[in-house]
C-alpha cells in the first residue's frame, strides 16, 4: 500500500502517498503538479524526463521514488531564482533553442548537469551529454550553441 | 495579395453585445466580448478561394454560430490590449510569433501589446486546419486587412475628434499623432467612445513588405520564457480538479476482435470508471497505475489475423493498386512514346519509400469534460474544427456543444489531425459523472496507433537528347500521395500518374507528404540521367529549368556550398537535389563521407537554400527550415515502420531509429527574401530535398545508386 514518503524537490520537502517503486515522473506530474518535467517515451530513451537527483541528470522516468530519498531533486520548476532565469535556460531562450519545447524542460536540465561537471564543455563533450536527449523538431545545432553560451557566461558571472 | 475582399467592423457595446447588422452572426449567443471586454473589433470577411479552401463542404464544416467566411478577427479594448482570434494552432512552428508580428506591424503597435487566441472553437473562427503550409499565406494577409482596418478607424477619429485632416495624422507605436503638434491620442482613449459599426473598404491597403517594421525581422518567440520555464500547460500538463487519468486496453494486433470478456474482477475496484463499448475498452482512476492495474484485471480473449510484413509491402502495393484511368489522378502533355522516339538514351528505374512515423515528443493527448451534456475538450490538434465536429457526429451532439481548445501543442508534423485521444478522453469522461479524464498516449501507443505516412513505390520512364534536353517523362506513384508529383522541369512530352492502393497500415498526412516521396524518385532519376549524359548534375539541372525561382536557390545554394567541388579525400561525395512545392522553393547540397570498403557513409554537410517569398520572420523561418533539414534525414538514412502480423515491432525509440545530436551535421541555411512575393509557408518544403541529395552523394562517392528510403538500412551505418 502507498505510504508517505520523503523527498526533497526544488529546496521544499514534501511528502507523496505513492508506491516506492513507482517511477519518480509519475510523482512528480500527477501528485505534486510539476508538470515541466514531461512523459516522452517511459522507457529512458528520450531525455523528456531529466531532472537533477544530487545535481546529476537522471531520467525521472527511470528512478524509482524509494531512490529518490534523502538525495535533493531538482526540475526544471526550481532553477529559476527570485524571478531571474538560470543563464542555461537564458541561453535557450536567446539562442531560440527550441521550436515545440516539448525536449526542452530535460534539454536543460541535461545541459545543467553537464555544465556542473565541465564548465566549459567541448562539442565533443555537449554531443556525449545530449545524445540521450531527442529533439524531433531538429533544433540541435542551437541547443548546442546555447550551451556554449550559457557556459561563457556563467564563467564570467558565477553564481 | 488577398482573398479577403470584404471587411466589416463593429464595436461591441460596453457590458452587452448588441446586435449587428450583419444577419448572420448570431453573435448574441456567444460571449466573446464578456471575455475581452469593450472596444473595437474588427472582422475579416473571406469570399471566393479561401473561403472554399477552408470550408470543404460536406457535413459539418461549418460554424453554426458565427458564417464561415470569417477567416480571423481582433479587437481592442479599453486599456489598448489587442487580441487577435484565428483558427489556427501553435505546434512548434512559431506561428503564433509571426502572426503576432504581422498584426502589430500593421495596426502600430508594440509585440508586447499583440495576444493571440488560436484554435478555440468556440472563440475563433471556423478553421480547417493548421497544415499544407497554409497558415502564412491565409492569415497574413488576412490580419494584415482587419489590423489596416482598425488603424484606418482610429486615424479617422481622432481626425474627426481633432477636426484636422486624417491626411495629418500618423499612427506608431499604439498611439495616433499629428505631424507638426506635440499632441497624441493612444488607441486605448480612442476606442473608450462612442459605438461604431460600419464596413469597411475591400480597397484597404495594406503595408507592402519592403516597409515592414516589426514583420521581417528575427523576433524572440512571444511566449518563449513560459517554456524554458516548465510553466507552459500542454495538453499532457492539464490538470482540472477531479482530473481522472485514463488509459485504453488495446488489441493485440490489427483487427483483432475480442472473442470473451470478463470483468468480474475489474468491475469490483474501487473509485475505477470502466467502459466497454463496442471494440473500446479503457479504464480511468485517480493515477495512471489504478488504471493500468483495472485493465490488467480484465480477461480477455481476441482473435486475430493474418497481416502482411514490411518486407513484402513493395510488391504488395504494386500488384494491388487500382485500376483508376481517372483523369484527376493523371497529368498529361505531349506524347511520351514520341519523346522516347527521340531520345538518345533511355532510362527506367523503380524507388520505394517506406512508411514512416512522426513520433511528435509530446504524444497525442487529451482532456475530456462534460457538464450538462456539453462536451468540453483539450486537446494538441492540427484540426481543433474537424475534431469537433467529429465528437458531435460520435456522440450525437450539436456543434454548439462540443468545444475544441488547442493548448500550444509539443509538435505534431502532420500527425495530430484525428480525434483519437480526445474522442478516448470523451469516451470515458462521459461514463465519470462529470470528472474531467486526460488520456495521454503512451509511447508505444503512438508507434502503433497512430497513423503513418504512407510507404510508396515509384516508377520513372524517362528519354533525355544527346544535349542533356528532357524528351519523354513518365510518372507513376503508387499510394504514396500527389504532392509535388509533376515535375518542374520542363519536358513537352510528360505523363504522371497517381494509383491507389487499399490501406495496409493507418495512413494520413506527414510535414510535406508525399513530397518527400516524389522528390527523392524525381531528383535521384535526375541525377542518374546527368550521369548518363555525362554531365554535371547541377548544370543538367539548371538547361532543363526555365522556372526562374527555382534556378535561384539552386544557385544560391552551389555558391555557398562550393559547387562543383573537388574530392579531397576517399569516400568523400557531393550531391544536389532541389524542389518547388506550396509555393516555396529549395534547394539542397550534401557532402557525404563513406567507407567503399564496410559500404557504410555519414552526412557531413547540409546547404540549404530556401526562398518562400517576402520572410516574416527570419529567425524562426531559419529554426523551421533547419528543423525541417534534421527531421528529413531521420526519414532519409534510418526510419522505416518495421510490421508483421498486425503488429508494429519497432515501436520504440530504441528500435525506430530518430535523429539524435551525434546524426546532424554541420548545416547551412541560405534564405532569399523576395520581397516582391507574397509570403508562403515553409513548414513543408525543406525537407523534400535532403534524401535525394545525399543518396546522390553517396552514389558520387562509391558509384552505387541508392533507390530505398531510408538510405542506410543498419548496416550501411557509420560509426
Amino acid at each position: 500500500m502507498p505510504k508517505g514518503i520523503e523527498i526533497e524537490i526544488n529546496r521544499k520537502t514534501y511528502t507523496i502517498e505513492y508506491h516506492p517503486d513507482t517511477p519518480l515522473l509519475y510523482a512528480l506530474r500527477e501528485e505534486l503538479g510539476l508538470t515541466g518535467t514531461k512523459y516522452g517515451c517511459g522507457e529512458g530513451l528520450c531525455g523528456a524526463c531529466t531532472v537533477l537527483v544530487g545535481g546529476m541528470a537522471r531520467r525521472s522516468c527511470q528512478i524509482p521514488v524509494s531512490a529518490a530519498v534523502g538525495k535533493p531533486i531538482t526540475t526544471i520548476e526550481g532553477l529559476e531564482q527570485n524571478g531571474a532565469l538560470h543563464p542555461v535556460q537564458q541561453a535557450f531562450l536567446d539562442a531560440g533553442a527550441f521550436q515545440c519545447a516539448y525536449c526542452t524542460s530535460g534539454m536543460i536540465m541535461s545541459s545543467v548537469s553537464l555544465l556542473r561537471a565541465t564548465p566549459n564543455p567541448s562539442d565533443e563533450q555537449i554531443l556525449q551529454a545530449l545524445q540521450g536527449n531527442i529533439c524531433r523538431c531538429g533544433t540541435h545545432p542551437r541547443i548546442v550553441e546555447a550551451i556554449h553560451s550559457a557556459a561563457k557566461k556563467m564563467q564570467e558571472q558565477p553564481q | 495579395m488577398t482573398n479577403t475582399n470584404e471587411l466589416v467592423a463593429c464595436e461591441p457595446e460596453r457590458y452587452e453585445f448588441r446586435a449587428l447588422p450583419m444577419h448572420q452572426f448570431a453573435l448574441e449567443r456567444r460571449d466573446f466580448f464578456k471575455l475581452l471586454g469593450a472596444g473595437i473589433a474588427v472582422f475579416a470577411i473571406v469570399k471566393g478561394a479561401a473561403a472554399q479552401e477552408t470550408a470543404p463542404g460536406g457535413r459539418g464544416f461549418h460554424n453554426q454560430e458565427l458564417p464561415k467566411e470569417i477567416g480571423a478577427w481582433l479587437h481592442i479594448g479599453e486599456d489598448g490590449s489587442v487580441t487577435a482570434l484565428v483558427g489556427k494552432v501553435e505546434i512548434g512552428q512559431n506561428v503564433r510569433t509571426s502572426l503576432s508580428q504581422t498584426i502589430a506591424d500593421e495596426l502600430k503597435v508594440p509585440l508586447d501589446s499583440v495576444q493571440m487566441v488560436m484554435g478555440d472553437t468556440a472563440l475563433s473562427p471556423f478553421d480547417a486546419g493548421t497544415f499544407g503550409s497554409r497558415s502564412t499565406p491565409t492569415m497574413t494577409p488576412q490580419l494584415r486587412k482587419v489590423a489596416a482596418a482598425a488603424r484606418t478607424y482610429l486615424l479617422a477619429k481622432a481626425a474627426e475628434q481633432w477636426k484636422v485632416p486624417v491626411e495629418k495624422l500618423v499612427a506608431t507605436n499604439g498611439k495616433i499623432s499629428q505631424t507638426g503638434s506635440e499632441r497624441s491620442l493612444r488607441y486605448a482613449e480612442l476606442v473608450r467612445e462612442d459605438l461604431w459599426v460600419g464596413k469597411i473598404s475591400p480597397a484597404e491597403t495594406t503595408t507592402p513588405p519592403a516597409d515592414w517594421k516589426i514583420a521581417g525581422r528575427p523576433v524572440e518567440k512571444v511566449n518563449g520564457r513560459s517554456f524554458v520555464t516548465g510553466a507552459h500547460q500542454y495538453s499532457t500538463d492539464l490538470r482540472p480538479p477531479g482530473m481522472l487519468y485514463g488509459k485504453i486496453l488495446r488489441p493485440p494486433s490489427f483487427g483483432a476482435t475480442v472473442t470473451s470478456y470478463d470483468d468480474s474482477a475489474a468491475k469490483g475496484m474501487k473509485d475505477v470508471v470502466l467502459v466497454r463499448d463496442g471494440d473500446f475498452i479503457a479504464a480511468a482512476a485517480a493515477t495512471v497505475a489504478a488504471a493500468e492495474q483495472a485493465l490488467r484485471a480484465l480477461k480477455i480473449l481476441w482473435k486475430e489475423v493474418p497481416q502482411i510484413s514490411y518486407q513484402e509491402i513493395f510488391q504488395y502495393l504494386k500488384k494491388n493498386a487500382k485500376p483508376s484511368g481517372e483523369e484527376r489522378f493523371q497529368q498529361k502533355q505531349g506524347s511520351i512514346k514520341e519523346g522516347l522516339a527521340t531520345a538518345a538514351h533511355h532510362l527506367k528505374a523503380t524507388y520505394n519509400v517506406a512508411y514512416i512515423a512522426h513520433a511528435p515528443l509530446e504524444p497525442r493527448a487529451a482532456v475530456a469534460q462534460w457538464t450538462n451534456g456539453e462536451l468540453r475538450v483539450w486537446m494538441g490538434t492540427q484540426r481543433p474544427f474537424a475534431v469537433r465536429d467529429e465528437l458531435a457526429d460520435i456522440f450525437h451532439l450539436a456543434e454548439k456543444d462540443v468545444r475544441v481548445t488547442v493548448p500550444d501543442t509539443g509538435s505534431a508534423y502532420g500527425g495530430k489531425h484525428t480525434s483519437d485521444a480526445g474522442l478516448e478522453a470523451a469516451r470515458l469522461a462521459r461514463a465519470a459523472d462529470g470528472r474531467p479524464v486526460q488520456v495521454v498516449w503512451t509511447r508505444q501507443e503512438e508507434f502503433t496507433w497512430a497513423y503513418f505516412r504512407p510507404a510508396g513505390v515509384i516508377e520513372v520512364t524517362s528519354g533525355i537528347a544527346t544535349d542533356g534536353q528532357l524528351t519523354a517523362w513518365e510518372f507513376h506513384n503508387y499510394h504514396s500521395g500527389m504532392s509535388a508529383i509533376e515535375s518542374p522541369y520542363a519536358v513537352v512530352n510528360q505523363f504522371t500518374e497517381y494509383h491507389q492502393v487499399p490501406l495496409v497500415l493507418r495512413c494520413g498526412s506527414y510535414r510535406g507528404l508525399a513530397a518527400t516521396a516524389n522528390h527523392f524518385a524525381r531528383e535521384t532519376h535526375m541525377d542518374e540521367l546527368a550521369q548518363v549524359a555525362q554531365m554535371d548534375p547541377l548544370l543538367f539541372r539548371l538547361n532543363n529549368l526555365s522556372d526562374a525561382r527555382m534556378k535561384a536557390v539552386l544557385e544560391a545554394g552551389a555558391k555557398n556550398f562550393g559547387w562543383p567541388r573537388k574530392r579531397t579525400r576517399e569516400g568523400q561525395g557531393f550531391g544536389v537535389a532541389a524542389g518547388c512545392e506550396k509555393g516555396s522553393y529549395v534547394a539542397t547540397f550534401a557532402e557525404i563521407s563513406a567507407n567503399p570498403r564496410k559500404g557504410t557513409f555519414q552526412v557531413v554537410k547540409l546547404v540549404a537554400a530556401f526562398e518562400c517569398g517576402a520572410i516574416v520572420n527570419p529567425d524562426g523561418l531559419r529554426n523551421q527550415v533547419v528543423g525541417a533539414l534534421i527531421q528529413g534525414l531521420g526519414g532519409a538514412l534510418f526510419e522505416g515502420v518495421q510490421f508483421e502480423n498486425g503488429k508494429i515491432t519497432n515501436d520504440h525509440f530504441a528500435s525506430y531509429r530518430v535523429p539524435r545530436f551525434r546524426d546532424v551535421p554541420e548545416i547551412e541555411t541560405v534564405l532569399l527574401d523576395r520581397k516582391d512575393i507574397p509570403s508562403a509557408g515553409a513548414g513543408e518544403t525543406p525537407i523534400m530535398a535532403v534524401a535525394p541529395a545525399i543518396g546522390n552523394a553517396f552514389c558520387d562517392a562509391v558509384k552505387v545508386r541508392l533507390r530505398d528510403l531510408p538510405l542506410m538500412p543498419e548496416r550501411r551505418l557509420a560509426g
